[in-house]
């Protein structure tokens, strides 16, 4: 496997790489999903963020059976990939075949839900996801743990997990339940000035020809946004809210009918997270407006008589919330 | 050979030379070859190891699976790698590319960003190196194309259709040089003749360099010379166009009076560089064919998207249907063992059985078979009259029906194609798709006005519906008129037109196609009725339908 391309080189996509970081901090914001042309570099991005996770006690992830010693040490926050075409079997875990059959032992064999645990668990084209999958993903994503009943086995451990999805919505929609699940929404576009298009050719050119030694070159630069997250995952169980923040956030979701309670619960995650991010010991104004599109513009009302876009819509509603 | 700088050569010069730059360097991808004759055959010669995929591989052929013959055997789970890690280090040749399944594409697209298969599937957990290039054949049937996310990672596409069949020296690869370096003045001609041509994909971008970077290293040098990057541009860039360089920076409103394209220097800020752009556009212009040429030029933003984006999305729904789980079961009549799930159901009483030798005991309780969704995936054809007689209100009600269908239409699998018709004729707005966003920006260029050719609609209509039939899909005709006829088929006199709607109305009965006809005139006559009759169609007269209650009542009459 190629080594990865190194987050920090990533040349614009400024929110996208907020998403991923937002996310990293904190884990309750969400996931992430991210829509975009092709070759816009999503994936590059996404798998790029796996290098930048602090590490984590092994006890609060992954798999652990009932009755195993408790793990010691630190361990790498899981980041799986959860390739089209995989089933259930090994999504949600099964009867382990080799020890059932060599040697007669009924043992559960964790799938890639377990795998995940604590960590994140990746779908690329998420919108071409078989739809059976997609439902046990639901299930497990909102309970936070996956209940097996299969081949006389009965097993339930702990998958708490960020999702994080891209796809081309050119290729197809996706369900509004499972794009629900996500706490933030990106939309990307190809940088369109030649000097930026310049640099990423310039950029994956240097990458391509010595990999090792283009990550050497990102490699302070990569530390750096190691520890920002780190600290922010320190600090975000600290940082204040304050009421006015509060209201504001509830004006806002009502201003552009962001449906349900979710989206409020997600801001206010998201703008405490880059407060953190950002080493703010109190969220403000500033934090919030910056995460407002992120949270809420996959969950306004589809009007289909009415184009404007969801990204406008909101910022239309924070100018007002400005102006007010 | 046709080296760098050299005049352009035939489409099947260009094409050979592809072949030998995907040999120096396999991570530009691969090649669609479209047009079937001895041309690409010639082509299609040169590639050297191959793996063949049918289009309807199974997954597990495709990426690894369980090994039959050695788990039973055996009496334990062996695993057998895939055709794409058995194709590591050389290509895989793709028939038929234009029908090739999702699942296919995906797994295809997946292994060539990772160089990688990763499989999870069947109690397996396999990685293995797949680093191969894609030879996609595309016969070329009108409207196919290659699934867009596939053709997006090739670096190379070529019409072969008609091309002669002589004999172009073969390249000499044996000068090859392992590396070359391209500088920026390069580069940035590379992006601002993408940019010139409105291709946004970075992917599209990076292949132009690698090309140039192995065009060099297929003549020994270690470095790019500009005409490396003019042919580069010519082999990847001409083909992605999706429209014609502007005659200047500035909004084309505000062109004062045609003036010939660039002679005058561009205002980027940039001296040197802009000359090597200029050349290279200009030969990649040159290197258009002229029917692309003339409909980029045709101007409309719409044919360029249309061109760029209608491509590829038409694909179809494996016939077999989606897989949804296994269900115990006997394996016969077309149904399949899923060997998987039939050893896990036998594995915890193997001891029970007796079981000593490795031998697995399987009852015929055990047996699982794969289950498919039996529904066949729906096609929701609408028809629109677009006509001056029908009002404009009441097109962007019958607008916001279809997006509403659209808005349900993921959960249902379902596809929604867009038929308007008016003046003249019939037009495809939206082919079948699944996608919101397209449908959006169809239906946002919805135009309004002339006569009204429903005979034409409903022909047009009629023809999608059948061919979505056979692909295995089902198709439902949802006709928005009010069933008054004026404009004749094919130019006949227009007291012809009321007939010529009945008739084609009555071969959408006789197709055997379901389907509803909303009438939306004012005051509901006979016309209507009669068309809804002869197309043996539920017939809905909503004089005052608004979006919402022209999509229940559609709704409703669908087959469920």
């Amino acid at each position: 496997m190629r080594s990865p391309f190194p987050f920090s080189a990533i040349v614009g996509q400024d929110e996208m790489k907020l998403a991923l970081l937002i996310a990293a901090v904190d884990a309750r914001v969400g996931g992430v999903m991210v829509f975009g042309d092709r070759g816009t570099g999503k994936s590059t991005a996404v798998r790029a963020l796996a290098a930048l996770l602090p590490p984590v006690p092994a006890g609060q992830v992954g798999y652990h059976a009932e009755g195993a010693a408790p793990a010691k040490g630190k361990a790498a926050v899981p980041f799986v990939d959860l390739p089209l075409g995989a089933t259930e079997d090994r999504v949600v875990g099964a009867l382990d075949l080799e020890r059932a059959l060599g040697a007669g032992v009924k043992a559960f064999e964790p799938g890639l839900l377990a795998r995940a645990n604590g960590g994140f668990l990746y779908i690329d084209e998420i919108n071409l996801l078989e739809d059976h999958i997609v439902d046990l993903l639901l299930d497990v994503a909102a309970s936070g743990e996956n209940l097996v009943e299969r081949e006389g086995l009965s097993v339930r451990h702990p998958a708490r997990f960020v999702l994080i999805g891209s796809g081309n919505p050119e290729e197809g929609e996706l369900r509004p339940q499972l794009l629900d699940r996500f706490g933030l929404s990106v939309e990307v576009r190809t940088p369109q000035a030649i000097a930026d298009r310049v640099e990423i050719l310039k950029r994956c050119d240097a990458f391509e020809r010595d990999p090792a030694g283009f990550a050497q070159g990102w490699a302070a630069q990569e530390k750096k946004t190691l520890k920002r997250i780190a600290r922010g995952r320190d600090l975000v169980g600290k940082v204040e809210m304050p009421d006015s923040i509060l209201s504001r956030a509830a004006r806002l979701c009502s201003a552009v009918g962001a449906d349900g309670l979710r989206g409020e619960l997600t801001l206010m995650r998201a703008a405490r997270a880059l407060a953190a991010l950002e080493g703010a010991k109190v969220v403000a104004d500033a934090h919030l407006d910056r995460v407002a599109a992120l949270a809420l513009r996959h969950r306004l009302r589809r009007n289909p008589l009415d184009d404007t876009g969801s990204t406008a819509r909101i910022e239309r509603a924070m100018g007002e919330l400005a102006a007010a | 050979m046709s080296g760098a700088g050299d005049p352009a050569p035939d489409v099947l010069g260009d094409a050979l030379l592809a072949m030998a730059l995907l040999r120096i360097d396999p991570l530009l991808g691969g090649v669609v070859l479209r047009g079937d004759g001895p041309a690409r055959d010639r082509v299609v010669e040169t590639i050297g190891a191959a793996r063949t995929l049918p289009r309807n591989v199974d997954v597990d052929r495709l990426v690894g699976g369980l090994d039959l013959g050695a788990t039973l055997a055996l009496g334990r789970p062996v695993a057998q790698s895939g055709l794409l890690a058995q194709a590591d280090g050389g290509a895989v040749l793709l028939p038929g590319a234009e029908r090739t399944d999702d699942v296919v594409v995906s797994a295809l697209c997946a292994a060539l960003d990772s160089g990688m298969v990763v499989a999870e599937r069947d109690g397996l957990s396999r990685r293995d190196a797949a680093r191969f290039v894609v030879v996609a054949l595309d016969d070329g049937i009108e409207d196919e194309a290659v699934a867009a996310p596939l053709a997006e990672r090739l670096a190379f596409r070529f019409d072969l259709e008609g091309a002669g069949d002589g004999l172009p020296p073969a390249c000499d690869m044996s000068a090859a040089a392992t590396q070359a370096i391209i500088d920026e003045v390069q580069i940035e001609a590379i992006a601002s003749v993408a940019s010139a041509l409105g291709i946004d994909s970075m992917r599209a971008q990076l292949f132009a360099v690698r090309a140039a970077l192995a065009l060099a290293r297929l003549e020994g040098r270690d470095a790019v010379s500009d005409g490396d990057v003019t042919v580069a541009a010519r082999l990847v860039l001409a083909p992605r166009a999706t429209r014609l360089p502007q005659p200047d920076a500035a909004e084309e409103d505000e062109a004062p009076e045609p003036s010939p394209p660039s002679d005058a220097p561009g205002d980027e800020p940039q001296g040197e560089p802009r000359q090597l752009d200029d050349v290279v556009l200009e030969a990649v212009l040159a290197a258009l064919p002229p029917d692309m040429l003339a409909a980029i030029a045709q101007g409309s933003a719409r044919a360029a998207a249309t061109r760029a984006r209608g491509k590829g999305e038409k694909r179809r729904s494996p016939t077999r249907g989606r897989p949804v789980g296994t269900r115990s079961g006997v394996p016969r009549g077309g149904l399949r063992l899923s060997l998987i799930d039939t050893l896990r159901a036998a594995a915890p009483w193997q001891r029970l059985r007796g079981r000593e030798d490795a031998r697995i005991r399987i009852r015929k309780d055990d047996l699982r078979i794969r289950r498919f969704e039996s529904r066949a995936e729906a096609t929701t054809i609408f028809a629109v009259d677009a006509s001056g007689s029908s009002a404009l209100a009441r097109l962007a009600e019958a607008k916001g029906a279809v997006e509403l269908m659209l808005a349900e239409a993921y959960v249902k699998r379902a596809q929604v194609a867009l038929v308007a018709f008016r003046g003249e004729g019939a037009e495809l707005l939206l082919p079948p798709t699944r996608s919101l966003a397209r449908a959006r920006r169809a239906l946002a260029e919805l135009p309004g006005g002339g006569g009204t050719p429903i005979a034409a609609g409903l022909t047009l209509a009629r023809e999608l519906a059948e061919a979505a039939v056979a692909r295995g899909r089902t198709a439902f005709v949802v006709v928005l008129s009010d069933g008054r006829a004026n404009v004749a088929l094919a130019g006949g006199p227009r007291g012809a037109a009321q007939g010529d709607a009945q008739a084609a109305a009555q071969a959408i009965g006789a197709a055997g196609i379901d389907g509803a006809f909303v009438d939306i005139s004012a005051r509901p006559r006979a016309e209507g009725a009669a068309l809804a009759g002869a197309m043996r169609a539920r017939y809905l007269p909503l004089p005052r339908a608004d979006a919402r209650a022209m999509h229940a009542a559609v709704r409703e009459a669908m087959p469920k």
